[in-house]
């Protein structure tokens, strides 16, 4: 077996060493009545040429994002991602090292990370980052959690209808079971601001997304004010971070903690993940923060270095007292997202955001210049949302017909919104890809 | 000197100087690199992007008008950041790396390829079922091998690492106490020697923790553990092999008694390296246990992620399985996304788990097949044996007899020495090793748990031996200063972790704040 270095003359020797006489005797503790007789019921191995043309095999049933026009968004982004991503995560000393519990030979790991978490919280507006979590669903849980930490004595999280339905669903799975009450809007579009009403101090927490699941952007200062004035928090929460390229960050308009995707700078689509969450909050909300998160130091000799750190907020020290269970963060993808951020640079991001807006806009007129399609989101970043005179399901189904992934059909993530097509447009789309999508959606509604 | 709550020195003493100091602050190969924010500029890129058209905004008056403050770099600057910081870094690709419970083996490339082809990484989440078949099949036959290979009924892909995995085990085990009406059972019986993700979840489901000490054999302590049963028990989380790298003989039992008040039996699989092939956790009476696909099945550790916790679960708590999941009917494969009409929990993350990951794991099964899956799995335990046998005569194991995957000694062989189990993980560092865990399991002093894995070879095990009896030597001779100055041929010097946690600085600033 090519993994495996051992030969039998090594382990007849090794066995020796160890005092038994078979491998068989390595096991005494286990139950016999556990052991298994001969070989487990799967196949017998195969060689790497075997198993890359079998999987090839299998991926080519897959229709690939790339493969033709595409315009789907609703929570994960396709964007092009430049080769040296791709290229330095694979490096052996990012891709196959361990969590960066030994500062001294983990420089390159530590260093990264302290880069990211000023980035990310450069893009959002906020004072500090962690170094990522799971994904943007999971980072949304976990700020609720944190918020009722924080608020004390409160235990009511709002949530908005514009949060992405699936957010929303994680969310409200790990708050319940810690005596959370979540009040939950009907996913709708433009109706984020009724979450403002009868807003209580039994609230510790707002959760409001912009741009939204629909695509709409929010002036998210309306929202701060009224959660500060019952004493609660504004948790902002994106699915793009591209479109802080484009529009005022959370942080600006006053949120106190911000979550979201990270996905669409440097990770790919993956049928949904490894993706990247990020999470960012004010420097007085740091020590309830979760997640690991890596700080500046010196070393012996007084070099400037980096470590994990503020470890007492975490379940390897504080066991059933910690700030979350969480033990691994989206260590490679944050590598890469940060390397993709850096090649962008200030400059190449507010372009790749206005590449999108634009594109977004052209695709807007296109679409809704076709006999009874109407644009639902005045606002927008580069994902839209139209109403369709027929259901988008069908709509939907008809242009994979044609070659065409033509948008998400509200009825994937939510009730009662079968009219509603949220659509997506990103740099990777060509004026070819466009025409396709419209010539596709007018066929399907004639 | 100050300590955290293990006794582990975590600020380094003051020591001697070493080398001299180089005018460019590189040190040969080990190049000195400033941070992003100190060499790029906001205006400078690596990225070409067309021209702009010039629309008309609608953007709804909140564009981004002051500056955001990212620093940019060209292509071949970037490169060189990267490419620089990563030689920072050690990585199983150099060396042992021999963590205990943390799996360090090889990650096979033929896994990185086959994780990128299009059909499984260029795919939305979104993507209309049709459009999918080939990554939902993947996910399909993923189970069916996690299934048979785990003996159980069902698993959840979806969870994103294997605290999430027990995260969704505790949760089902929640579930299913709840569907009957069971309220009272809130109590989770936890070994002390368990990992701290266990307790942490445990309250995370709504749950109170009540320790079980171990035996003075590393195991469960019987005669504890049934003191502490009672109908008000919830279930137990135990991790089998446990982490002291033994097996817990007393395994079905301890499930029939679980059972026999009508908890469940949550196993953490962390360690499942040990076993599989060979032994199936489900002919142990487990109920749920979570894999960790970046130990057992070789997808890559990243520097700290992304990991992936797919989690099996028996027939009693299969219906509670969070959603989404896929099933095959009439040979399509379908999603199922809605928990309408079923019992499940609901949805732990957005998307459908680490599909990365997953196509990684199953290249490494199919790689391996059920002949190489066995074979890898004695070769892991028997690398640990001969390890722990190698050296029970100068470090001390901290149980003694045959261990699995992982060998366990404490620091009883440094008495008097004057250097600590940290100072000995240190000087390794200079030997060009990784050091092994350290102060874990938390049952055991100066703990040292070794996993070397499947993937070294003999030769390099007697390579790591030999420098693991001199270190032993030195440190018995009396040369404790040796190892209070390691490292000393790594890129930095020990680093001061009172003072990044007294004083925590996160991210960088352009001036320090006043």
């Amino acid at each position: 077996m090519r993994y495996l270095p051992l030969n039998n003359n090594d382990r007849k020797a090794m066995l020796d060493v160890v005092g038994v006489a078979s491998v068989d005797d390595l096991f005494v503790d286990v139950p016999k009545s556990a052991i298994i007789d001969g070989l487990i019921d799967v196949p017998t191995h195969k060689t790497e040429a075997e198993v890359d043309a079998y999987l090839t095999a299998m991926a080519a049933k897959s229709r690939a994002a790339g493969a033709g026009p595409f315009f789907i968004g609703g929570g994960a982004y396709r964007h092009h991602i430049p080769a040296t991503v791709d290229h330095l995560i694979q490096r052996s000393e990012f891709l196959t090292a361990y969590t960066p519990y030994q500062p001294e030979i983990s420089q390159g790991t530590l260093q990264v990370l302290f880069e990211f978490q000023t980035q990310v919280a450069q893009l959002t507006g906020m004072e500090v980052a962690n170094a990522s979590m799971y994904d943007g669903s999971t980072a949304c849980a976990e700020a609720a959690l944190m918020a009722c930490r924080v608020v004390r004595k409160r235990s009511k999280v709002k949530i908005a209808s514009g949060l992405h339905p699936h957010y929303t669903a994680t969310t409200e799975n790990q708050c319940r079971l810690q005596g959370i009450t979540l009040d939950i809007a009907d996913c709708a579009p433009g109706k984020d601001a009724e979450i403002l009403d009868g807003l209580d101090k039994d609230v510790a927490a707002i959760i409001v997304q912009s741009p939204n699941v629909f695509g709409e952007i929010l002036d998210l200062e309306p929202y701060a004010e009224a959660a500060h004035a019952v004493g609660a928090l504004l948790i902002a929460v994106f699915t793009e971070p591209v479109a802080f390229g484009a529009i005022k960050s959370p942080g600006e308009m006053g949120a106190d903690i911000v979550v979201g995707e990270g996905q669409s700078i440097g990770v790919g689509l993956n049928f949904g993940g490894p993706y990247v969450g990020l999470f960012a909050c004010k420097q007085k909300l740091v020590r309830q923060m979760p997640g690991r998160v890596c700080g500046e130091t010196v070393d012996a000799n007084g070099e400037r270095g980096y470590v994990l750190t503020l470890s007492t907020r975490e379940q390897h020290i504080r066991r059933e007292k910690a700030t979350s269970n969480i033990c691994t963060n989206s260590g490679l993808c944050t590598v890469a997202f940060s390397i993709h951020m850096t090649l962008l640079g200030e400059a190449g991001l507010r372009k790749l955001a206005m590449i999108n807006h634009e594109k977004a806009c052209i695709l807007t007129d296109k679409l809704t210049a076709i006999d009874g399609v109407e644009l639902v989101t005045d606002t927008f970043f580069n994902e839209f949302t139209l109403r369709l005179p027929k259901n988008a399901s069908d709509v939907v189904g008809d242009m994979v017909e044609q070659g065409v992934l033509g948008g998400l059909h509200a009825s994937r993530l939510m009730d009662d919104q079968d009219d509603l097509l949220i659509v997506c447009a990103t740099e990777t789309n060509t004026d070819a890809d466009m025409d396709a999508f419209v010539l596709a959606l007018e066929g399907a509604l004639s | 000197m100050s300590m955290n709550t293990q006794g582990r020195q975590t600020s380094p003493d003051a020591v001697t100087g070493f080398g001299h100091k180089t005018i460019s602050g590189n040190r040969g190969l080990a190049q000195a690199e400033k941070l992003i924010f100190e060499i790029g500029t906001p205006r400078r890129s690596g990225v070409d992007f067309p021209a702009l058209k010039g629309v008309k905004s609608r953007l709804g008056g909140l564009e981004r008008t002051a500056e955001i403050g990212l620093p940019g770099l060209t292509e071949p600057e970037t490169m060189r950041h990267y490419v620089r910081l990563s030689q920072k870094n050690y990585a199983i690709d150099m060396g042992v790396y021999p963590l205990g419970s943390c799996t360090m083996k090889h990650n096979p490339r033929l896994n990185e390829k086959v994780a990128r082809l299009p059909g499984f990484a260029d795919v939305h989440p979104l993507q209309p079922r049709g459009t999918v078949q080939g990554a939902l099949e993947l996910m399909g036959e993923l189970s069916d091998w996690i299934c048979t290979l785990t003996g159980m009924p069902a698993v959840a892909l979806s969870p994103k690492a294997g605290a999430h995995g027990e995260l969704c085990g505790m949760m089902a085990i929640r579930a299913a106490h709840d569907a009957k009406g069971d309220d009272h059972k809130r109590r989770v019986l936890v070994p002390e020697s368990a990992h701290g993700t266990n307790p942490a979840t445990a309250v995370q489901c709504g749950f109170t923790i009540d320790s079980i000490p171990a035996n003075n054999r590393g195991r469960v302590d019987m005669d504890a553990l049934k003191a502490k049963l009672g109908d008000d028990v919830a279930g137990i989380m135990l991790t089998n092999p446990n982490t002291c790298g033994l097996f817990e003989s007393d395994i079905i039992e301890i499930a029939d008694l679980i059972h026999g008040v009508g908890g469940y039996f949550y196993c953490d699989g962390a360690n499942f390296t040990a076993l599989v092939g060979r032994v199936r956790p489900g002919d142990l009476g487990i109920d749920a246990m979570h894999l960790n696909l970046h130990k057992t099945f070789s997808t890559p550790h990243g520097g700290g992620g992304p990991g992936s916790g797919p989690t099996v679960l028996s027939d009693a708590l299969a219906p509670f399985a969070p959603v989404p999941y896929v099933v095959k009917e009439q040979d399509k494969w379908k999603l199922v996304e809605e928990i309408d009409g079923t019992d499940s929990f609901g949805r732990m993350t957005a998307f459908h788990g680490q599909m990365g990951m997953f196509v990684r794991a199953l290249s490494y099964m199919l790689s391996h097949g059920a002949d190489g899956l066995k074979q890898a799995t004695e070769d892991a335990v028997l690398n640990a044996n001969y390890v722990q046998a190698s050296l029970s005569e100068d470090m001390s194991p901290a149980f003694g007899g045959i261990c699995m995957h992982e060998a366990l000694f404490n620091d009883d062989f440094l008495k008097g020495t004057g250097v600590e189990t940290l100072d000995f993980a240190k000087a390794m560092i200079d030997e060009g090793y990784h050091p092994m865990t350290m102060y874990f399991p938390l049952v055991v002093k100066g703990a040292m748990l070794i996993e070397p894995t499947e993937s070294e070879s003999k030769a390099e095990l007697d390579r790591f031996i030999d420098v693991m009896r001199g270190l032993a030597k030195r440190a018995k001779s009396g040369d404790a200063d040796y190892f209070k100055a390691a490292p000393i041929y790594a890129p930095l010097r020990r680093l001061d972790e009172t003072r990044a946690a007294r004083k925590p600085v996160l991210r960088w600033r352009k001036e320090p704040p006043a």
